[in-house]
């Protein structure tokens, strides 16, 4: 396959617990994200899931660059994109873009459309000289399926799914190789989330994206993704392709969490694996020690408590999985449509 | 004294044992339009459906459709202005609710019907320990004293499998997970034994793991109990596990209403049949999505005639004309597509 746009290498994120007001002390420490390491291919779509509070949206941020890492690095073709600053920084925003989840609060409601997609031309006024920018924001809007005679409007005049659409259009105003699209559809309803869906994967045929696609619907990211990695407490505990993971899981917690969506389909009822996990999350502040998931894990032993397992190729997985005793089991029953 | 009063609640009614066919809780051509500046949303425009005892119906539709309102109208909680019920009636065992005083309609929130909320945090007052509120409703309602009032308010964070649930009784709804939080609004919605329970987006806000346990943990009690239970989401996967029957609505109507087997085998409206298509399925490897065109309307501005017809693949002239009505195409089961006909009889 094609080689390597971005890698990351034992990305660290923790956020200081801090007591008192005027004698700060630190407390503790938010392990956020706590050694992810995964590369993203040109022109593939690498979906991250994970449930609330695994760190998925922190991996976002530090990806963006809107974050500095506690430790570890994001290499951007050969660069070390964590250190930069200033005018290196502001050119490779050019090349990462993010789409955020919430289409209501990421839009300034006091700016129209077509202020809000000229903007980045105005932060990056190489891309188009300023007697074009009024017709590259009509190309957008035409481009993610809105009216361009809309350009005047604001964004309280548009919809959740049209706002959606603009958040895209202005990620894509630069022309980025990568964009980072974080929970970009859980906002939408259904039959517009679809809309979003297709529009992703239509500019991605395009112009050649590649996206890190951050979800926690998992039908949604099997959708989208060639490859997935699953997150659990700030680690990803598993990562493969789509095949890999929908179909041979052989975390834990991969396969609970596959055997808890629930498939719009009655007739399955009740010949579905259901695995059913106790107890919540546990706080990132002191997570457990060794395996991070064997509070919740029914294979937990001794060792799970003792050591830390490695996300690796092991003898009973094909595909890098965080497991003592990975092993594949097919929960849900694939099919091609 | 709480049994005494049990029995002189259920014994004036049409309930106990022998319970008559009528039927636990109707909607019947209910209307409710909102009266904003900007003009008056017609919210709700003609919705009927019941539940029974024992019965689970979903009410699935997406933002706007009106499900919530629906139930907020039920429940009498609903917020007027701007909210107004223009029309229909709303009959828990027979007896039209929207007629009763405010005393009367008072006992049967909570006794007769329940309801639990999407968002548990602000559902839950922050002030009070999770156990003072389970408990209040035994002691105001049932008459019992603080500490027998306190031992069944543990007993019903236990069946709600909340765990120590003797110190959590002491716990404030923040120091909740958002799981556990569900939980207890499920144990204060239950306290009092409802005939039905209406429970609107019960696990929205959850994540997949523990959606499974809270909708487990609803389907098990409802069975025991025998409530009549409606669910009220958009979530097309959670209703294929639990529902017996599904209205799906749109646009303050309901536009299909079906066994939960004969309706994602065949849908009989084409509004069904898009929001089938169009969610991705973890079942499914992915090709393009079939999708639903455009937008749901402006309730402030419906399309004349059927209100998806902008939207729909199939509309013809006479979608745009005439409203169709929501009639029976099959036993058990409605449509209110003018096609309903040729939609049931497709191979």
């Amino acid at each position: 396959m094609s080689e390597n746009i971005l890698e990351v290498n034992d990305l660290v994120k923790h956020y200081p617990v801090t007591q008192g007001v005027v004698f700060k002390k630190t407390v503790g420490q938010v392990k956020a994200v706590d050694g992810v390491s995964f590369s993203l291919r040109a022109g593939e779509t690498l979906g991250v899931v994970g449930e609330s509070g695994c760190g998925k949206s922190t991996l976002a941020r530090v990806l963006m660059n809107l974050e500095k890492p506690t430790a570890g690095n994001v290499v951007y073709k050969g660069q070390d994109i964590s250190k930069l600053s200033g005018g290196a920084l502001r050119r490779l925003r050019r090349q990462i873009q993010l789409v955020m989840q919430d289409p209501y609060t990421s839009l300034n409601p006091r700016m129209t459309v077509g202020d809000l997609l000229g903007e980045p031309f105005e932060i990056h006024p190489e891309v188009a000289p300023k007697g074009s920018r009024r017709a590259k924001v009509r190309e957008l809007l035409d481009l993610v399926g809105l009216n361009p005679e809309h350009i005047n409007r604001y964004p309280h005049q548009f919809s959740g799914g049209q706002r959606q659409r603009i958040g895209i259009a202005r990620a894509l105003a630069l022309r980025p190789e990568i964009i980072v699209c974080d929970e970009p559809v859980s906002a939408l309803d259904v039959s517009i989330q679809a809309q979003v869906m297709n529009l992703l994967e239509q500019l991605q045929g395009e112009f050649g994206l590649s996206y890190v696609f951050i979800a926690h619907d998992l039908s949604v990211v099997r959708h989208l993704s060639d490859r997935v990695a699953v997150m659990y407490l700030g680690k990803i505990v598993e990562i493969g392709t789509e095949d890999e993971i929908y179909e041979r899981p052989t975390h834990p917690y991969t396969q609970a969490l596959l055997s808890a969506v629930p498939v719009p389909d009655p007739t399955q009822r009740n010949n579905k694996t259901i695995i059913r996990l106790t107890g919540d999350v546990p706080s990132p502040i002191s997570p457990p020690s060794g395996c991070r998931f064997r509070t919740r894990c029914w294979k937990a032993q001794d060792v799970c408590a003792e050591q830390v397992p490695l996300l690796e190729i092991r003898r009973s997985s094909d595909h890098p999985s965080a497991c003592h005793f990975a092993e594949k089991r097919e929960i849900v029953a694939s099919h091609e449509v | 004294m709480s049994d005494i009063l049990v029995s002189e609640q259920s014994a004036p009614g049409p309930g106990g044992s022998g319970r008559p066919s009528g039927r636990l809780l109707e909607v019947d051509d209910l209307r409710v339009e909102f009266r904003t500046r900007d003009g008056v949303a017609k919210v709700i425009n003609g919705v009927t459906y019941h539940v029974d005892a024992g019965e689970t119906l979903a009410v699935l539709g997406e933002s706007g459709s009106g499900k919530s309102v629906t139930a907020q109208t039920i429940m009498g909680i609903l917020d007027t202005p701007p909210g107004f019920v223009t029309g229909g009636q709303v009959r828990f065992h027979g007896k039209d609710m929207l007629r009763m005083s405010d005393e009367e309609r008072r006992r049967i929130r909570g006794e007769g019907i329940a309801m639990i909320f999407q968002d548990a945090l602000s559902a839950l007052n922050p002030v009070f320990t999770v156990g003072f509120q389970i408990a209040e409703q035994f002691r105001f309602r049932r008459g019992m004293g603080r500490a027998e009032a306190k031992k069944r308010a543990i007993d019903m964070l236990d069946q709600v499998k909340i765990p120590n649930a003797k110190d959590r009784f002491n716990n404030y709804p923040h120091q909740f997970s958002g799981g556990m939080r569900q939980r207890a609004m499920i144990a204060m919605s239950l306290a009092l034994d409802p005939e039905v329970l209406i429970a609107d987006e019960p696990t929205t806000a959850l994540d997949v793991t523990v959606q499974a346990q809270i909708m487990d943990l609803l389907a098990e009690l409802q069975r025991e109990r025998q409530m009549g239970l409606i669910l009220i989401t958009h979530d097309l996967g959670v209703v294929a596990d639990v529902a017996d029957r599904i209205a799906v609505m749109y646009a303050g109507r309901i536009v299909e209403e079906a066994d939960v087997y004969e309706l994602y085998a065949k849908p009989a409206h084409p509004y069904t049949m898009g929001l089938i298509d169009s969610i991705p399925r973890l079942d499914e490897k992915g090709q393009q999505l079939r999708t639903i065109k455009g937008l749901p309307p402006n309730l402030m501005n419906i399309p004349p005639g059927c209100p998806f017809n902008p939207r729909c693949p199939m509309a013809q002239p006479v979608c745009r004309e005439k409203v169709p009505p929501l009639l029976q195409v099959g036993p058990a089961r409605a449509s209110a597509c003018h096609f309903a006909e040729e939609l049931v009889n497709r191979v």
